[in-house]
């Protein structure tokens, strides 16, 4: 272990291979270093898996309804109690994690890359062209997101699909102020003219060469966002407009609760506590991505 | 008030003399930028020809020597302004060229070098794939024909090992190497003029000097043009066919480097004159005097 360990440190590694999976060590090895990360990673790993693994995690079908036992507390063969429509609740957590999975990954897949080109497009031009876009960036901004998302739903439509665009287009912006702002500490950079005078054209230079220096910074950023994205999911589901019942949403499901908290607590607590959990998880790894990818902040590396 | 930079020492190009099919033909170019006051000329009604040759441009720092070059590449952004009464290149009048058919001639038949290879690579792109852009934007061909050409152009520019060196960042490569990956990389298309922005400036002598000789190989080897710009009289002396001074935006002495010596203008016999002797005899070293200039 020692033996591998010294070779993995080995300060002049002997070849590419080495010097890679040295790099690689160190990189885990500051990631694991910190508790609260790895608490974090292992919180998100849980997420995945039980999404991933639902059915067979889940001792009952989330949907399956048995009147019989409806509201029953947490026991031994129900962890986390039963609801009105005697479903088993851990049953309907589990699942609920392949929706929550779902609206994270479809929302910074949408929102992450459609801010990145709108603040690279942004920065990279300047004048006008910056101006109208930071504008619109600007009036996203200034309304509070769950608000926004909640006109754009009712716009649209209750629905998963339309609270999933809803959420997209209010979480583009903080992306796009990021993006614009990496953009314009290198958009005059020597590389970016010579870029230019090879002949490449502004989509090129955009594309192939402002966007890939953005993207670090976005990933860690979009890490952090995870968790206001799972709030506002949440709060949808909570308002009715989110994903629609019978579907295991866990803010749909507090929802459900509410009308027995004072007597049933376990009905809206338990999705609850779900959500915590997971938006935690995000923050602390998102927090703990920071601090290793992030040079500025590393001492060592 | 002060000496006009006397034009005649070397006759002006006939806009449509003898320099008409030449490669490069430059008249009245002029560059400005505003101030509070107006415009000020920083390059101020410049006219030369190039043809299949090397040309170098010297002058002090602020001469106009890289905006010249920028100009001719229509580089120079906003809000500096080039006019001229005739830029034309191999026929074609880059002035009313739409901006487009610029990007079409730049990097593949018009291409600079820049200063330093340092800030000029991109950081997270690596060695090889940088220089495969140039082709994969004027050129239409297959990966693999790309990457043989990529291979083949490391090579020129004497890389040993250029598949380990093409899978490599700037910042892993030192600055002759960085410099020999600027010039493969604006060479691999083929261009017919190279315009050579103090290439060996970042670079220290020993590694300066091999740099000069690659770029000159190139120039010897494929026939293009060459317009070397640096501050360095006696380096581009050495180097290049014909020589312009240039200073405070005019081109004050055009002569062949050979002839250099004979030179009359008194701002190229004070930038000759302070340049240090092996066996120096004088005394105290001149320096150039700059009060004797126009003021603005």
């Amino acid at each position: 272990m020692s033996g591998r360990r010294a070779w993995l440190l080995d300060q002049s590694p002997a070849s590419r291979a080495q010097a890679n999976a040295g790099r690689a060590y160190r990189l885990i090895a500051a990631l694991l270093s910190n508790p609260l990360a790895v608490f974090g990673a292992l919180i998100v790993l849980l997420l995945i898996l039980s999404a991933a693994f639902a059915p067979w995690i889940a001792p009952e079908s989330p949907v399956g309804q048995d009147l019989a036992r409806r509201l029953l507390p947490p026991s031994g063969a129900h962890w986390m109690g039963t609801d009105e429509l005697g479903r088993d609740i851990f049953s309907r957590v589990v699942h609920g994690a392949r929706i929550t999975l779902t609206i994270v990954a479809l929302v910074a897949v949408i929102s992450a890359p459609l801010g990145l080109v709108i603040g690279a497009v942004s920065g990279y031009f300047g004048g006008w062209v910056d101006r109208v876009l930071m504008g619109v960036t600007d009036m996203f901004l200034s309304l509070p997101k769950l608000i926004l998302a909640l006109a754009f739903v009712a716009a649209l439509g209750p629905g998963i699909e339309n609270a999933i665009i809803a959420i997209a287009i209010t979480a583009w912006p903080p992306y796009a102020r990021i993006a614009r702002a990496e953009t314009l500490t290198f958009r005059s950079a020597e590389f970016i003219s010579a870029m230019r005078l090879l002949g490449a054209s502004h989509t090129r230079i955009i594309v192939h060469h402002v966007l890939p220096l953005c993207t670090s910074s976005l990933i860690v950023r979009a890490t952090l966002d995870m968790a206001g994205i799972i709030l506002t999911a949440a709060g949808l589901g909570f308002l009715g407009l989110g994903a629609q019942p019978p579907s295991p949403e866990w803010g749909a499901m507090i929802s459900r609760g509410r009308a027995f908290i004072l007597d049933q607590w376990w009905v809206a607590t338990m999705p609850g506590f779900a959500i915590i959990l997971v938006s935690l998880g995000f923050c602390l790894l998102g927090d703990g991505l920071r601090d290793v990818l992030d040079p500025k902040h590393g001492d060592d590396a | 008030m002060t000496p006009e930079p006397a034009p005649d020492v070397i006759p002006a190009f006939a806009p449509d003399g003898p320099g008409a099919d030449a490669l490069l033909q430059v008249d009245d170019l002029r560059v400005s930028f505003p101030v509070a006051a107006g415009r000020i000329d920083v390059v101020r009604g410049i006219s030369f020809t190039l043809d299949r040759e090397r040309l170098g441009i010297v002058g002090e720092s602020g001469s106009g020597k890289s905006m010249t070059g920028r100009a001719i590449l229509r580089l120079v952004s906003a809000p500096g302004r080039v006019s001229a009464g005739r830029l034309r290149f191999d026929g074609i009048d880059l002035q009313a060229l739409p901006e487009r058919g610029m990007r079409r001639l730049r990097g593949a038949r018009l291409s600079m070098i820049m200063q330093d290879s340092t800030f000029s690579l991109h950081p997270i792109m690596s060695v090889g794939r940088q220089i495969d852009e140039s082709l994969a934007i004027h050129e239409s061909l297959s990966r693999r024909e790309r990457k043989r050409r990529v291979r083949a152009m490391l090579e020129a520019v004497r890389i040993d090992d250029p598949d380990r060196v093409a899978k490599l960042y700037p910042h892993q490569i030192s600055g002759g190497m960085g410099q020999r990956v600027m010039i493969a990389m604006m060479l691999i298309a083929r261009p017919d003029l190279l315009i050579a922005d103090e290439p060996t400036s970042a670079l220290d002598v020993s590694v300066q000097a091999s740099v000069l000789q690659l770029i000159d190989d190139l120039v010897t080897e494929r026939g293009m043009g060459l317009i070397l710009i640096s501050h360095d009289l006696s380096l581009v002396s050495r180097f290049c066919d014909r020589i312009l001074v240039m200073n405070r935006g005019e081109i004050v002495e055009s002569c062949r480097a050979a002839e250099l010596h004979r030179a009359v203008h008194p701002y190229t016999r004070g930038l000759l004159a302070a340049v240090p002797r092996l066996h120096e005899t004088r005394d105290t070293l001149p320096v150039l005097e700059r009060d004797a200039r126009e003021p603005t």
